[in-house]
């Protein structure tokens, strides 16, 4: 059996990917993706720590934030198409009309 | 009110509060609707004010006959109470209270009826007609004031009366604020209503202070617990102070020496007025005071002896003056001045049974002789209107204006008037007989009475008889003066031929007070039971021996009064007074008679001694003290340039330095710091997903680490 320190790598380095995606791309949709791994990240650490317990309550949750995620996808996408049609674009660092 | 004591005991004590209020309500009805009632109806509603008031006050006389004289006291009204002081308004019904509510409001009804007739010709003289109606409603509110003042059964009640009736007095002295005594416009009435209200302030002020240190020493103002008090535990300085300052209060109100200036002034008010409160009754408020305190005057005899020589010295002060004087009213002021100087002498001598009968007897005789003189006077105006208008016309007042100046008040210009004024004439002959002392009319019995009360008391009053007796002697001289002067003779004028009789309105009334004039003596009698004002009295100040009849005193005072009636008529009735001739007796009596005419110069001296300093003192405070000193000085110097000084310091370093620097000071920092965070705003959503990142491992490096 694949000892629960390596899923809990996994998880991290999936996160930080995640992470530094929506740092550092300008893309929404890629952002958007990155966001989708990082939650991702989090399920496979929720669901390596409920196997190793013997519990079903993380695998409970990771259907949770899998259901909240299907549908901030449907939002999200909804906000990038309404953004592209109006600026052409959907570059992040374009949308700074409330900047001070 | 309840009415049903009087229905299951026959007594009225419940009605002694309508005294006041019956000539309120007359005053009142005058004064809202009498300006659409007629003269007749405005006069009856006065007068029936007032003759209710007498009913009322026989009721009341009869009621406390009933009962033996007991003192009835009749709460009405509380008004302070604080602390110890509890002063309620309360009516006391007792025999002496009851004999000033009969002379008041008897005496006063009669006038009321007279000034019918009198004002009904004065207004239209002064052409004036609206100020019929004013006179009768200060007339009812004198009555009432007058009531207050008698009915009271405190200092304080006392004094609430004792000031009204000052202030109807001074109303109606200045009645024809805008004449003068000629019927001329001028201020010398209003001086004269002014001059009355100062000299009363003066001696109200003496009241006031008797009244404060009352309350001082005994801590109460109601007579009964007063006099208890202080016979009780007698402090002679105390009650010797009481007593002088009351005196003070006296001298003013019954015009006494050295306050009775304001008396021959206050003849400027119509003669109804002069009449009613300048002779028989608001002048001998005085009288009644010192006989109302009788329980102090009769603990210190030094006091009593000042206000019976105060009072012996005015009656004969007052007797010269009225010898040297033209004006028929100012005869009669200064009579009334020198008998209320008899009054005064018997009340300070204890002989308060002889003062209270003077002071009845006295208030018949001198309303009749001011009425009658009103009545000569109006007969010598209708004269003259007569003359300057031709027939027929008295009532065209218009053409009234550019006569010249005649004096209907001046002996001189009279003379035989018996043949026109013949009803006036008898009565005015009633009026002087009875002043004169000349038996048996009334005022030979009570001015009797009060000499043989200064003789018996020679001993500890010395000198209040002769002066007495001398001023009674004068009295006679100067009240025959003026009848050979007015009656007989020839007519010094052509007005004095054309002078007509009063209307029955003005003559019935006189006829009434010449009855009570000659009969009122009844009153009072020098022989073993008939002492009713005596016994009656004594119900209220104690056991009061009746004094028999004494021929020496009666004998001597007769002689002098027949013996000066007699030198009035060589002087005067013998060779009578001619058109422009000076008084014989100017040329015996050389300066002294000079003296007389002008008063003794009294009114000059009190200009000399007090006015004028007055005068300087008040300039000076107005001028100096209070324009230059205070205002130009203190309030345009000191005051402004010191507010100033503090506004600017307010202003420049407090306001702006400090407070308005605080404030700017803010806004700055405000508006600095802004400029730096709006930076953080920049827009670019990635750099605010690195804030939440760098946010989150803070916190979970805290967390994890801490």
């Amino acid at each position: 059996m694949v000892p629960v320190n390596y899923y809990i790598a996994l998880s991290a380095i999936l996160f930080i990917i995640g992470a530094m995606g929506v740092l550092v791309r300008r893309n929404a949709l890629i952002i958007f993706m990155s966001v989708e791994l990082m939650l991702n990240a989090a399920n496979v650490a929720l669901v390596a720590f409920s196997s190793a317990n013997n519990s079903l309550d993380g695998q409970i949750f990771v259907f949770f934030i899998m259901t909240v995620a299907a549908a901030e996808v449907a939002v999200g996408l909804a906000l990038i198409v309404a953004i592209f049609r109006s600026k052409n674009s959907i570059n992040v660092d374009e949308i700074n009309m409330l900047k001070g | 009110m309840n009415f049903s004591e009087a229905a299951n005991t026959g007594l009225f004590f419940q009605l002694a509060p309508l005294l006041v209020f019956l000539p309120l309500t007359g005053m009142l009805i005058n004064m809202i609707f009498g300006g659409k009632m007629s003269e007749k109806a405005v006069g009856t509603v006065a007068s029936l004010a007032s003759g209710s008031a007498f009913v009322v006050s026989v009721l009341l006389a009869y009621s406390l006959n009933a009962v033996h004289g007991e003192l009835h006291t009749i709460p009405f009204a509380e008004w302070i109470h604080i602390g110890t002081l509890q002063l309620d308004w309360t009516f006391r019904v007792d025999s002496l209270s009851t004999v000033m509510m009969l002379v008041v409001s008897g005496v006063g009804t009669l006038i009321h009826i007279y000034a019918i007739g009198y004002m009904h010709e004065d207004v239209r003289f002064k052409d004036d007609i609206k100020r019929f109606r004013r006179f009768f409603v200060f007339l009812n509110l004198f009555i009432a004031m007058m009531m207050i003042l008698v009915s009271g059964d405190s200092y304080l009640m006392l004094f609430v009366g004792w000031e009204g009736v000052g202030l109807c007095s001074f109303l109606l002295i200045g009645f024809w604020y805008d004449f003068d005594t000629l019927g001329q416009k001028s201020t010398a009435n209003a001086e004269a209503g002014k001059k009355a209200f100062i000299a009363n302030r003066v001696g109200d002020f003496g009241f006031l202070l008797a009244i404060f240190t009352t309350f001082w020493h005994f801590g109460s103002l109601q007579f009964d617990s007063v006099f208890e008090a202080a016979t009780a535990h007698p402090d002679p300085v105390v009650i010797s102070a009481i007593t002088l300052f009351m005196l003070i209060g006296v001298t003013g109100k019954s015009a006494q020496v050295p306050l009775y200036i304001w008396l021959p002034d206050a003849m400027a008010g119509p003669t109804p007025v002069s009449a009613l409160i300048h002779a028989a009754t608001m002048v001998t408020a005085g009288v009644y005071l010192v006989v109302r305190s009788a329980p102090l005057y009769s603990l210190v005899h030094s006091a009593s002896y000042i206000v019976a020589m105060i009072g012996a010295v005015t009656a004969l002060f007052a007797a010269t003056i009225a010898v040297g004087q033209y004006d028929i009213k100012k005869v009669l002021a200064y009579s009334t001045i020198s008998q209320l100087g008899f009054m005064v002498a018997a009340v300070g001598m204890g002989a308060y049974v002889a003062g209270i009968f003077h002071l009845a007897t006295h208030a018949f005789f001198k309303a009749l002789l001011f009425l009658s003189a009103g009545s000569i006077i109006l007969g010598m105006e209708r004269g003259h209107h007569h003359l300057a208008h031709g027939h027929g016309d008295h009532d065209d007042a218009d053409a009234h204006h550019d006569e010249e100046v005649f004096d209907p008040g001046d002996m001189r210009n009279m003379g035989n008037l018996r043949k026109q004024m013949p009803i006036t004439f008898w009565l005015y002959m009633a009026g002087t007989l009875a002043l004169a002392g000349i038996f048996p009319f009334a005022g030979f019995w009570s001015k009797d009475e009060i000499l043989l009360d200064a003789k018996l008391h020679a001993e500890h009053f010395p000198g209040v008889y002769w002066l007495l007796s001398l001023a009674a002697f004068m009295t006679a001289f100067y009240m025959g003066r003026q009848i050979w002067m007015v009656f007989f003779g020839k007519e010094r004028t052509e007005v004095a031929k054309h002078a007509e009789e009063s209307p029955p309105v003005m003559t019935v009334p006189l006829m009434v007070l010449a009855v009570l004039a000659v009969f009122g003596g009844a009153l009072n009698l020098p022989f073993d039971g008939f002492h009713n004002l005596g016994h009656w009295l004594e119900y209220t100040i104690g056991h009061v021996e009746g004094l028999p009849l004494d021929l020496g005193v009666a004998g001597i005072s007769t002689v002098l009064a027949l013996l000066a009636i007699f030198f009035s008529w060589l002087l005067y009735g013998k060779n009578p007074l001619k058109e422009g001739q000076p008084d014989p007796l100017k040329k015996p009596l050389g300066f002294l008679f000079t003296g007389m005419e002008n008063k003794w110069f009294v009114d000059e001296g009190y200009k000399a001694l007090v006015i004028t300093p007055f005068e300087k003192l008040a300039k000076f405070l107005s001028i100096d003290l209070d324009w230059n000193f205070w205002h130009d000085w203190f309030h345009d110097s000191v005051l402004y340039a010191g507010f100033k000084w503090l506004a600017k310091f307010l202003s420049e370093p407090v306001d702006m330095g400090i407070i308005n620097a605080i404030a700017d000071k803010l806004a700055e920092w405000t508006q600095r710091s802004s400029e730096s965070l709006r930076r953080m705003q920049n827009g670019f959503v990635r750099s605010y997903a690195l804030s939440v990142l760098l946010g989150v491992v803070t916190i979970l490096g805290y967390l994890l680490f801490k």
